[in-house]
């Protein structure tokens, strides 16, 4: 079986499959834009939080941390209700779409991504601190500054919010829909052949999969160890 | 700059895929049932729907209970399921205009070759299943309140069992889909009860095969329905009705009955 499995990997990369090249596609492009949009969302969320100080702050970031256990069928639930036709988004028409599954994954990733950052950043905080107040810069600049400055370590925050999106499918099974040629994905494709008692085949696609996120790894840590050699981390 | 850069490319990325929403002028939402996506019959069928009216037919495949919730939220044009109770119910609760026999086909008892309960060739159902009880051989159930699930439950019923009293160590509920139900059946030599359809498309078989078939009450009746644009506004049902149709019509009867896999054919048409 996992021969066969890694033969069929294979060659269904090689033979460019077609209905693999679009849910290839369809699967990086969902992931991504997610990463986008949650990362300028949570990279600030988690610096400010790393930062400031106000009422309710470790609160806050207890309940980002738990956050990042969320399930996504949960996630997957209730952005399922908010898009619904019946539910308050429904006139939205954006259920069983590529950007109801973008929604999700927004949702699932923020919390990992937020927490992380804060992590870096409040390392960062304690060296840079004293400087900040002494040159009397403004929050804004502070958490561009930091942000800036923490690039590099903040990819492997990115990259672990990339692997959740990436690799989820409870969410997406129910926001997408599985739809052939619209919605489906890597995931979604592996847990039906699954179904369909194609194991050989789901763990073939698995492994393409594998190998996506092996690259997205790689490139990272290459940049990473560029980055390294100049000094700049 | 670095940030405008980051933002243009969201955008242009954003875009892309939200184009992908409006690309199909003329589309429909199916909700389904899983046996007719899993055996192939829509990768067939729907091209020529495609061809002949316009129609892209976007399948959500659950289970028929699952289905059935989704459609009364709205969230489909069409409802293609089998369990008739449960869709009549949804007709004259006003979620559904009208439904009509569209297809059918039959249930399978499938298990190990080996036989524990030794039911195979019986075209009992009612005896085979007193017979897994009472040598409390594993029995897998779908105990998703699917089609097939229902069906289930209503053959115990009629063969007098209730598996529902205390623990039942052999009866397994499984919670999942037909496939994933097969492949959890098949991982513990436990006797299971799929639509023909599915079963003979799967392809993990293993030493499986198929013990009791045959009693008339193992009859599987597909059924198809148009949501109801008075209580969903959002259907199309101009395009759902033109769907529908196709489907009901000789052109589309005759194209189910030629599906066949493997020489078998899958569905067998009933419209009225």
């Amino acid at each position: 079986m996992l021969i066969n499995a890694f033969n069929d990997a294979l060659t269904l990369i090689v033979s460019a499959d077609p209905d693999l090249i679009e849910i290839l596609l369809l699967s990086v492009q969902v992931s991504f834009s997610a990463l986008a949009i949650a990362g300028i969302l949570a990279m600030p969320l988690g610096t400010i939080l790393a930062i400031s100080h106000f009422r309710g702050r470790k609160l806050l970031i207890t309940f980002l941390n738990a956050m990042m256990g969320l399930p996504p069928v949960v996630v997957g639930l209730f952005v399922y209700l908010m898009l619904s036709r019946s539910g308050p988004l429904g006139i939205l028409e954006l259920l069983y779409t590529p950007t109801a599954m973008i929604i999700a994954q927004v949702i699932l990733i923020i919390p990992i991504i937020a927490s992380l950052t804060y992590q870096v950043i409040e390392e960062l905080n304690r060296e840079y601190k004293d400087l900040f107040l002494s040159l009397k810069i403004s929050p804004q600049q502070a958490v561009f500054a930091y942000l800036w400055d923490a690039r590099y370590s903040l990819f492997t925050t990115l990259l672990a919010g990339f692997g959740r999106a990436i690799s989820e499918v409870g969410a997406v099974m129910i926001v997408g829909g599985n739809i052939n040629h619209l919605t489906r994905i890597m995931t979604t494709a592996i847990a039906l052949e699954t179904s369909k008692g194609e194991l050989s085949l789901a763990l073939s696609l698995g492994i393409v999969l594998l190998t996506i996120a092996l690259l997205v790894n790689a490139i990272v840590i290459s940049i990473k160890t560029f980055a390294g050699e100049k000094g700049y981390v | 700059m670095v940030i405008i850069r980051i933002a243009k490319k969201i955008t242009i990325s954003l875009g892309a895929v939200i184009s992908f929403n409006f690309c199909y002028a003329e589309s429909i939402i199916l909700q389904s049932t899983t046996s007719t996506k899993n055996s192939g019959f829509y990768d067939y069928v729907l091209p020529m729907i495609k061809e002949d009216t316009g129609i892209t037919v976007n399948v959500v495949a659950v289970g028929t209970g699952q289905a059935i919730k989704n459609a009364q939220r709205c969230d489909g044009d069409v409802l293609l399921v089998h369990s008739k109770a449960a869709e009549e119910k949804f007709v004259s609760d006003g979620y559904g205009v009208k439904r009509f026999d569209l297809m059918f086909n039959d249930f399978v008892i499938v298990g190990p070759s080996d036989d524990p309960a030794n039911i195979s060739g019986s075209t009992d159902v009612s005896e085979a299943l007193n017979s897994i009880a009472s040598q409390q051989t594993p029995f897998a159930s779908r105990g998703d309140n699917s089609g097939t699930h229902k069906a289930e439950r209503e053959l115990w019923k009629i063969s007098g069992i209730d598996t529902s009293k205390g623990t039942k160590m052999w009866y397994l509920e499984t919670g999942s889909g037909m496939g994933a139900t097969l492949n959890i059946a098949v991982g513990k030599a436990a006797y299971v009860l799929s639509d023909r359809a599915t079963w003979i498309k799967f392809a993990n078989k293993q030493d499986f095969k198929i013990h009791v078939q045959g009693d008339k009450r193992l009859f599987n009746q597909y059924g198809i329905t148009l949501i109801n644009p008075i209580k969903c506004p959002n259907v199309k049902s101009k395009a759902g009705q033109k769907f529908v149709r196709w489907l009901l019509s000789d052109k589309g009867q005759s194209s189910i009955e030629s599906y066949t896999v493997g020489g078998n054919q899958l569905f067998f048409p009933n419209a009225q």
